[in-house]
């Protein structure tokens, strides 16, 4: 069974819906769940005010309507299925610790931010600091995957600390900017200063990108971790190419104003 | 009992509870992932001297493995828990991680679990880098050649050591005949495995010894060298060789399975008479009787 929230109209004011998430809604009636208290701008609104609840269950949601406005849906949550039929707002599934999150459009800023674990996946583009560390925060995303069919904002993984971001289209500037961990794939073009204050995690780029002079090629190889992680990623439906399975990648060390235990793999040109 | 036209004896093989896990070796050619499963399962045809039993389960075409290169699977067996791990650790770091284009994958999903990658990830010397994909850590471990990737936990099952099958013959061309013919029935059983050299035992023994520190020696009984020699001889007139064939398995299923396609092949393959080893009973978990295996 499916429980779909639909939103009455688009909201006048920015709208928290971190209590939003399968696992929050599971065990609650139709009623309880209209019940449930949002933010809306700066005063509690009730969910059935905002959205119109039809269906059961709470392991399958889907939330209909123009979210753009819509912030924070998916925060937190463990488990489930949550489905946004269109584009979100920020923080889409930040600090999720598991289940899967769909998001059919865009989202905003900050989505998976310091996000513990399952899978966010956006058939659109993401905003800003994707799986990104808040203000203050050292580290950001811990764990789970991060998948976008289109492009990405600026710092996309930010502070990552574990975890795998993907990007079919282009990434914008400084992706794992001071990441600690884990690893950061752009299938499309990728900004300036990739790595950025890099410390070990690992940055997978299939175009030609000039990099900070903190970096130092090693060598040209096969990496076998990628042959997993790419057949990974084409199997969870981003556009892999065998070429990009069986590549060759130069292998760059950096950043060496931090450990110098970072990587950044750019995918060998076709000869 | 006849089949085939041949005698099986109305007895059982007695097995004991082994401790196992499957292990995936991959690498760029099929020929470099036998190379690495030969050396893996090298040494390790009985606990008696080996500390383990282990034989290649199967090759896996490229589509059945982890990273999409060719590969093999290998079931390692120990005694317990414990030493099966430490053989793991042993074994992929001598054999697979020194082998070039290799890399070596847990392929059983079990409950108990035991660390091997994040022992070896200790030859990286402070240089190894771990990645976590779909909830299973790897470790890269870089090497001259380039990097050898190993998963972290392997799954290991509390599974069968020890199923057999004991083929009489006229003569030693015969025994074997029917020997091989047995073996590579069985070698098509998944989740088991014939630890022995081409899957044959030509000196089955038994437990201890007129010599004292001699935990094994031959089984008496039936070499048919000594037949006028030893009293109570279980060498028919007219058998002139006999060979065993040990299974190891992760459950008794596949040993019962071997053990069944096996006998029958035996049977149609020159075999006098087809038997099993045991200890009375008394001692093995695990009692196979041929008597269920003949239709």
């Amino acid at each position: 069974m499916t429980l779909t929230l639909t939103l009455r109209e688009a909201p006048a004011a920015p709208l928290r819906a971190e209590a939003l998430c399968p696992d929050r809604l599971a065990g609650l009636s139709r009623a309880e769940i209209e019940r449930l208290e949002l933010w809306h701008g700066n005063r509690r609104a009730t969910l059935g005010e905002l959205f119109a609840v039809s269906g059961a269950g709470a392991e399958d949601v889907r939330v209909v309507g123009d979210l753009g406005r819509v912030a924070g849906l998916g925060a937190g949550m463990t488990g489930g299925r949550l489905t946004l039929e269109g584009s979100a707002g920020p923080h889409v599934g930040a600090g999720m610790g598991d289940g899967e999150l769909i998001v059919e459009g865009d989202v905003g800023d900050w989505a998976g931010a310091e996000m513990r674990g399952g899978r966010l996946i956006v058939r659109g583009s993401a905003g800003r600091r994707l799986g990104g560390a808040y203000a203050g925060a050292r580290a950001g995303m811990h764990g789970g995957e991060v998948l976008v069919h289109g492009d990405a904002g600026e710092e996309a993984g930010a502070g990552l600390r574990r975890g795998l971001i993907a990007v079919a289209g282009r990434v914008g500037a400084a992706a794992g900017l001071s990441a600690l961990a884990g690893t950061i794939v752009a299938f499309g073009t990728i900004g300036a200063h990739p790595g950025a204050g890099m410390r070990r995690a690992s940055i997978v780029a299939m175009t030609t990108t000039t990099l900070l002079p903190s970096y130092s090629p090693a060598c040209t190889y096969r990496p076998p971790f990628l042959r997993l992680c790419l057949r990974r990623l084409r199997a969870l439906g981003l556009p892999v190419t065998d070429e990009q399975i069986e590549g060759r990648y130069t292998r760059w060390s950096g950043d060496s104003v931090e450990l110098t235990r970072g990587e950044i793999l750019i995918l060998e040109p076709p000869r | 009992m006849r089949l085939h036209g041949v005698e099986v004896e109305d007895t059982f093989a007695e097995a004991f509870t082994m401790w196992g896990a499957r292990i995936v070796v991959t690498a760029d050619t099929p020929a470099w992932a036998q190379h690495a499963a030969r050396s893996l399962t090298g040494f390790a045809t009985s606990v008696i001297g080996c500390k383990c039993e282990a034989g290649i389960e199967r090759e896996l075409d490229a589509a059945e493995t982890p990273d999409g290169r060719p590969g093999v699977s290998a079931l390692l067996f120990a005694p317990d828990a414990e030493g099966l791990g430490k053989r793991l650790v042993e074994r992929v770091g001598m054999t697979v991680l020194t082998c070039p284009t290799t890399a070596c994958f847990n392929g059983l999903e079990a409950e108990d679990e035991t660390d091997v990658g994040g022992k070896l990830r200790y030859f990286g010397d402070g240089w190894q880098a771990s990645k976590v994909l779909d909830g299973k850590r790897y470790w890269r471990i870089p090497v001259m050649e380039g990097e050898f990737l190993v998963e972290e936990r392997f799954g290991i099952v509390e599974g069968v050591g020890g199923g057999n099958l004991i083929m009489l013959a006229e003569d030693a061309a015969t025994a074997l005949g029917a020997a091989e013919a047995a073996a590579a029935a069985m070698r098509a059983v998944e989740g088991a495995i014939l630890p022995f050299p081409g899957g044959i035992a030509r000196s089955g023994s038994k437990v201890g010894s007129r010599y004292s520190g001699q935990m094994a020696s031959t089984n008496h009984e039936l070499c048919p060298t000594l037949r006028a020699q030893v009293d109570g001889s279980k060498v028919p007139n007219g058998v002139g060789s006999v060979f065993e064939i040990v299974i190891d398995g992760l459950a008794p299923e596949p040993v019962r399975e071997a053990m069944r396609v096996g006998l029958d092949a035996a049977a149609r393959s020159g075999a006098l008479r087809i038997t099993a080893g045991n200890y009375g009973g008394n001692l093995g978990e695990h009692h196979f009787h041929l008597r269920e295996l003949v239709p």
